[in-house]
């Protein structure tokens, strides 16, 4: 499938739960809502025509007004790729956890808790992954403090 | 074998200074006895927060760090990076630099392959492959280091070009290269490969299911074990990977099941001879050409994003960049191969007796480098 047939796919299913997509840019993208982005990416993993059952890449991206979750799907099966995205308040920023239908988002999603301290909900196991457990702030925002030291030493 | 469970559960902390994790790893073992339970991996005594790092420099200069993640496969990084922002940006390379590009990032395949069984071998308790390994990528440094002036950390592939072009008679010295490494493949099977011993140790071991290896995103030789054949570089060809002509090797499980160690392990091993057969085939067709024609003296694309993945030797590598429209990125966040094949370590390794650990660590071809960034 083309992306301009993903979208139109994507749209006759989930109607204005999706609020936005770009088909013809470079990487083609859809914005989707928060709420539903568990039902849609079963969707688009188990729907015969589309069958994304390869997580490429699951990270966060802070624009200064939101934060955004970004998935990017591929299908082994169609070699096709799509980008579904999510935006966030800045201020605690929670969304459902795809863990149920890719195993790897497992680490993606603690990955992204720890660099920009979005929380999955319904996570098995949601703790840092790559900072230490008592680190403090998320070293990915924008507006992060590079801190002076750690537990009394200087950094 | 039949095995006697006590039901006493001792924590045992293998790494971070472990000599076979292959780098700064902690893995805590749930061990009854000699088998273990469960082998929780404890990740990021190497972050370097490189995705924070390279939103403060320009495009150019997110390069060198990118080296740094993969260290053993460098050329392979940069390239993805490099490949990213050219496509972002709408650049568009010559062939002289394609080609040069291709033969350097298989050449740096070559190298790491080797690297990653000379290390198994001396993993599973053989010395004399890790020598004769690491004698051959001794040449491949070689070519390199007269290249670019690096042995490990290169900085060649340039947005739009490369640092410099090749010496005259470089393409004689990779062909002579390769006369003299092919048929030493066949050495390193006698000498490893097919060993008894190495075999009995490896095939059967750590069973990486297709469904399992799919589900956990594992890419690459890994993937590739497990029976399924995929490649970037066939299925969605980047820098005209589909005007060679090379085979994509998988597992077939000669030894036991497939998805087992061995067959990872193995896949690798027939991959360095289709790089080889890529490097002729384009240093048969390497055109002229001026290699830093095209690059541009600020790089600063409009403002979007891209998501650009290449196969590098552990599996895919993906770049996802937002561009602002300034001359630094907004965001990078990098796809790793490996910390997605070390997410699988926990389903993999399950009921493993403790040696085995050793084998299937080494079999998934880790640089910690890479998975903590």
């Amino acid at each position: 499938m083309n992306p301009a047939e993903i979208v139109a796919r994507l749209t006759e299913r989930f109607g204005d739960r999706v609020l936005e997509s770009k088909p013809d840019v470079v990487s083609p993208c859809s914005v989707v809502d928060p709420a539903s982005i568990l039902e849609i990416c079963r969707f688009l993993r188990f729907d015969d025509s589309l069958l994304m059952d390869h997580l490429e890449l699951l990270g966060g991206a802070d624009y200064k007004d939101r934060i955004e979750v970004v998935y990017v799907l591929y299908s082994m099966t169609h070699r096709h790729r799509h980008v579904l995205k999510v935006r966030l308040p800045r201020e605690n920023p929670r969304i459902a956890t795809v863990e149920s239908v890719w195993r790897v988002a497992n680490w993606h999603e603690r990955e992204t808790y720890d660099m920009f301290g979005i929380v999955f909900e319904g996570h098995s196991d949601l703790r840092r992954i790559l900072c230490p457990d008592d680190w403090e702030g998320y070293p990915l925002r924008k507006d992060y403090q590079f801190p002076t030291r750690y537990r009394g030493m200087p950094v | 074998m039949e095995v006697e469970y006590s039901g006493e559960i001792m924590t045992l902390n293998m790494g971070p200074q472990h000599p076979s994790t292959h780098g700064v790893l902690r893995l805590e073992l749930k061990t009854d006895g000699e088998v273990v339970h469960e082998a929780i991996p404890h990740i990021g005594y190497l972050h370097r927060c490189f995705e924070k790092h390279a939103e403060n420099v320009e495009y150019p200069g997110v390069i060198p760090f990118a080296d740094r993640m993969d260290y053993v496969a460098a050329m392979n990084n940069e390239l993805g990076y490099v490949l990213a922002v050219e496509k972002l940006a709408g650049i568009q390379v010559n062939d002289r630099v394609r080609y040069l590009r291709i033969i350097m990032a298989e050449l740096n395949r070559i190298a790491s392959h080797l690297v990653a069984a000379g290390t198994y071998g001396l993993d599973m308790g053989s010395f004399t492959p890790f020598v004769h390994c690491f004698r051959d990528r001794e040449t491949i440094l070689d070519l390199f280091e007269e290249t670019c002036g690096a042995r490990l950390l290169y900085n060649y592939n340039w947005v739009g070009g490369l640092m410099f072009d090749v010496l005259p008679g470089f393409e004689k010295r990779v062909i002579e290269f390769l006369d003299r490494f092919e048929p030493l493949v066949n050495d390193l099977n006698r000498l490893l490969s097919y060993n008894y011993i190495f075999v009995k140790r490896t095939a059967g071991v750590g069973i990486l299911t297709p469904e399992m290896a799919l589900s956990y995103g594992v890419t690459g030789p890994n993937l590739r074990g497990s029976g399924v054949k995929f490649d970037v570089r066939k299925d969605e060809p980047y820098l005209g990977y589909e005007e060679f002509d090379f085979d994509v090797p998988v597992g077939r499980g000669e030894f036991g099941p497939v998805g087992s160690c061995f067959d990872r392990y193995i896949v690798r091993i027939r991959e360095v001879l289709e790089s080889c057969k890529i490097v002729r085939q384009a240093i048969a067709k390497l055109p002229p050409g001026d290699v830093q024609e095209k690059i541009p003296k600020r790089v600063k694309p409009a403002a979007g994003e891209v998501y650009m993945r290449t196969e590098c030797p552990r599996g895919e590598m993906g770049f996802y960049i937002v561009s602002d429209g300034s001359t630094k990125p907004y965001r990078v966040k990098v796809k790793s191969p490996c910390f997605t094949a070390m997410s699988a370590f926990r389903e993999i390794s399950r009921g493993a007796m403790i040696a085995d650990i050793v084998a299937i660590v080494g079999s998934l071809d880790i640089v910690l480098g890479e998975i903590d960034r």
